[in-house]
């Protein structure tokens, strides 16, 4: 800068412009895998059809049975997709979390949002009573979303006390983590049998619940929320070296945080109140994107998405896959799927993550 | 037309606590450093975040920026180093404190002036090293990095060269005071190495128990006075260099 330009300088440019690509090239990798995973997703069921009928069936072609396609298009598309959007969803969140609590367990589970909507869902399930009663048809997923968005937001107002830190927020979601869990546990205590295992299977999380509408919303909530975090790329990425010095870059450090948990909240509680407690994408999800890509939000989020949204996509393959005929909840599946593929990754990168 | 930055009874309070008052200085212009001196504690950080507008109180904090724009977009603070836990590269980190406020779009001359910076500090060696992997020193020279590549008026340094090497500070020192020169920037920096605020800087602020005590030239504040005053220091100014003077300590080992 203060030196003559005559002086030729080293194009660090050239080398950043490379690995820019290698990200574009690794968020490309993860599209490819995620749209395979669908398909294969499609593929399998109770009923077994061939790769060629399936194909035949989602282009919409006369060839194939009035059967097929109901199959296809009716039973096992909305599931499919759900997956890839819950798992993008809850990815997404975890990733938003971890950046503004600065902390890397932070995720939708380890906060206790997932266990406020498992609580919310149980007293649906068990009591019959809705927090908003008229809605009948939607009862066991309001009560849960308003669980966990009540649990999101006791966690923002208590990070905004003075003098309140990090380690204070992430501590005080394990505390309700431990509350739901024990509430929850009165619950099952107090329900009849039939209700328990209807609390006990929703808690495991289950893709078969997804309808249309319920995906429509899911979709609608993570379509809203990413373009509001990408806007935020930058910000997002200055927190990640510390509150001083993003404000001293003149972010509104207070008001990010703010803005961010709300987008979370919603994009957390969203999917739990739809298809249960999947744990373990919110945290792993954005971990892998770490090592793939980094921390620079431009690819970090897109990384997150996309990674979250492969891994609970094959895990709904897998659940499929395991006895055939048979499909596993798919809450059991995630942390059996994905820690393996975690503890490979911790393992082949020599770069510390955290 | 050169930056001015001039302050008025400026202070800080946290709540109801005051912990810094009556801080007033002449209009310090682009080209000049100012160093900020004190005990520890005496309220130095504290002032730096009143003037970059992280912190409220009372007082005057006028800025003449001499360009168009809001004058905030023209202060830059660098806060004392603190270690992150990023696997951000050192480039990315240097870019992300441009694009702050910027358009979103990272363009050829964002990374031009990145490579400028990091060459002027010295630094491209570590440019795709991850921020947790370098040393207090290293950090510091990104930290700088970071403020000189948003092109500020006013640059406000708490402690820039603390974790540096003596080669590292003679020469960061040295870019700062230039830079100062050659852009009109107006330099306030915080730094406890008196013979590096003799050799750098054009004015002194001496900052005690969060009032201010005095604010003028170099070689009219730095004095045995102020030594014994400030610092419970015996020591004497002497000129043995051609250059500048030097502050030369004669108390006794241990002694307080």
């Amino acid at each position: 800068m203060a030196h003559s330009p005559a002086i030729a300088i080293p194009k660090g440019r050239g080398t950043y412009c490379v690995l820019v690509q290698r990200k574009k090239l690794v968020l490309l990798a993860l599209g490819l895998v995620l749209i395979l995973s669908v398909i294969a997703d499609l593929g399998l069921g109770p009923a077994r059809y061939t790769m060629r009928e399936v194909v035949l069936a989602l282009m919409g072609s006369p060839e194939v049975s009035q059967q097929i396609s109901v199959v296809i298009w009716d039973i096992r598309m909305p599931v499919a997709l759900m997956a890839v959007v819950v798992g993008a969803a809850l990815s997404a969140a975890g990733a938003q979390m971890q950046t503004i609590l600065n902390n890397p367990l932070a995720s939708p589970f380890t906060l206790g949002i997932s266990a406020a909507a498992s609580f919310g869902a149980s007293v649906a399930l068990v009591f019959g009573v809705g927090f908003l009663p008229w809605a009948i048809d939607y009862v066991v997923s309001i009560n849960a979303l308003l669980m966990a968005m009540a649990a999101a937001l006791f966690i923002h107002f208590m990070s905004q006390q003075r003098g309140v830190t990090v380690e204070t927020i992430v501590l005080l979601g394990i505390t309700l983590v431990f509350t739901f869990n024990a509430l929850l546990a009165l619950v099952q205590y107090l329900a009849s049998e039939q209700a328990l295992s209807a609390v006990v299977f929703w808690t495991m999380g289950s893709l078969t619940r997804a309808t249309w509408p319920k995906l429509a919303i899911t979709t609608a909530v993570v379509a809203v929320s990413l373009p509001l975090f990408m806007r935020r790329a930058w910000a997002l990425t200055a927190l990640r070296l510390g509150d001083d010095k993003a404000a001293s870059f003149g972010v509104n450090v207070r008001w990010l945080r703010l803005e961010t948990m709300m987008i979370i909240s919603l994009l957390a509680a969203v999917p739990v109140a739809f298809v249960g407690t999947i744990g373990f994408i919110g945290l792993v999800g954005p971990h892998i994107a770490r090592m793939l890509v980094g921390e620079d939000q431009r690819y970090f989020l897109p990384a997150s998405v996309l990674s979250g949204a492969a891994i609970l996509s094959l895990t709904s393959v897998v659940s499929k896959s395991i006895v055939p005929g048979t499909i596993f909840p798919i809450g059991i599946i995630t942390a059996l799927v994905g820690v393996p593929f975690l503890f490979s990754l911790i393992m082949s990168t020599r770069r510390r993550a955290w | 037309m050169v930056a001015t930055l001039q302050l008025t009874d400026v202070g800080v309070r946290y709540g109801k606590q005051e912990v810094l008052s009556g801080v007033t200085t002449p209009a310090l212009k682009g080209g000049e450093v100012t160093a900020v001196i004190g005990p520890n504690a005496a309220g130095k950080s504290s002032l730096f975040r009143r003037i970059a507008g992280l912190l409220d109180g009372p007082g005057d904090i006028r800025i003449g920026d001499g360009a168009s724009g809001s004058p905030e977009s023209h202060v830059c603070y660098m806060p004392q180093d603190t270690s992150v836990n990023t696997v951000l590269t050192v480039y990315e980190s240097v870019l992300l404190a441009r694009k702050q406020g910027a358009p979103r779009k990272v363009t050829d001359e964002d990374l031009q002036e990145v490579d400028r910076v990091l060459f002027s500090l010295n630094i491209e060696a570590i440019a795709f090293k991850g921020l947790n992997e370098l040393s207090g020193g290293q950090r510091q020279l990104v930290s700088l990095a970071q403020v000189l590549v948003r092109e500020p008026k006013i640059l406000l340094l708490d402690e820039p060269t603390s974790a540096l090497d003596l080669h590292r500070q003679v020469e960061v020192l040295a870019l700062i005071r230039s830079l100062a020169r050659d852009r009109g920037i107006c330099v306030v920096l915080a730094i406890h190495d008196l013979n590096q605020v003799l050799r750098v800087a054009d004015r002194v602020m001496v900052i005690d128990a969060g009032t201010m005590v005095t604010c003028g030239p170099v070689n009219d504040v730095i004095t045995p006075t102020l030594l014994q005053a400030i610092y419970r220091v015996d020591g004497r100014i002497e000129r043995c260099s051609r250059l500048c003077p030097h502050v030369i300590i004669d108390g006794p080992m241990g002694h307080a």
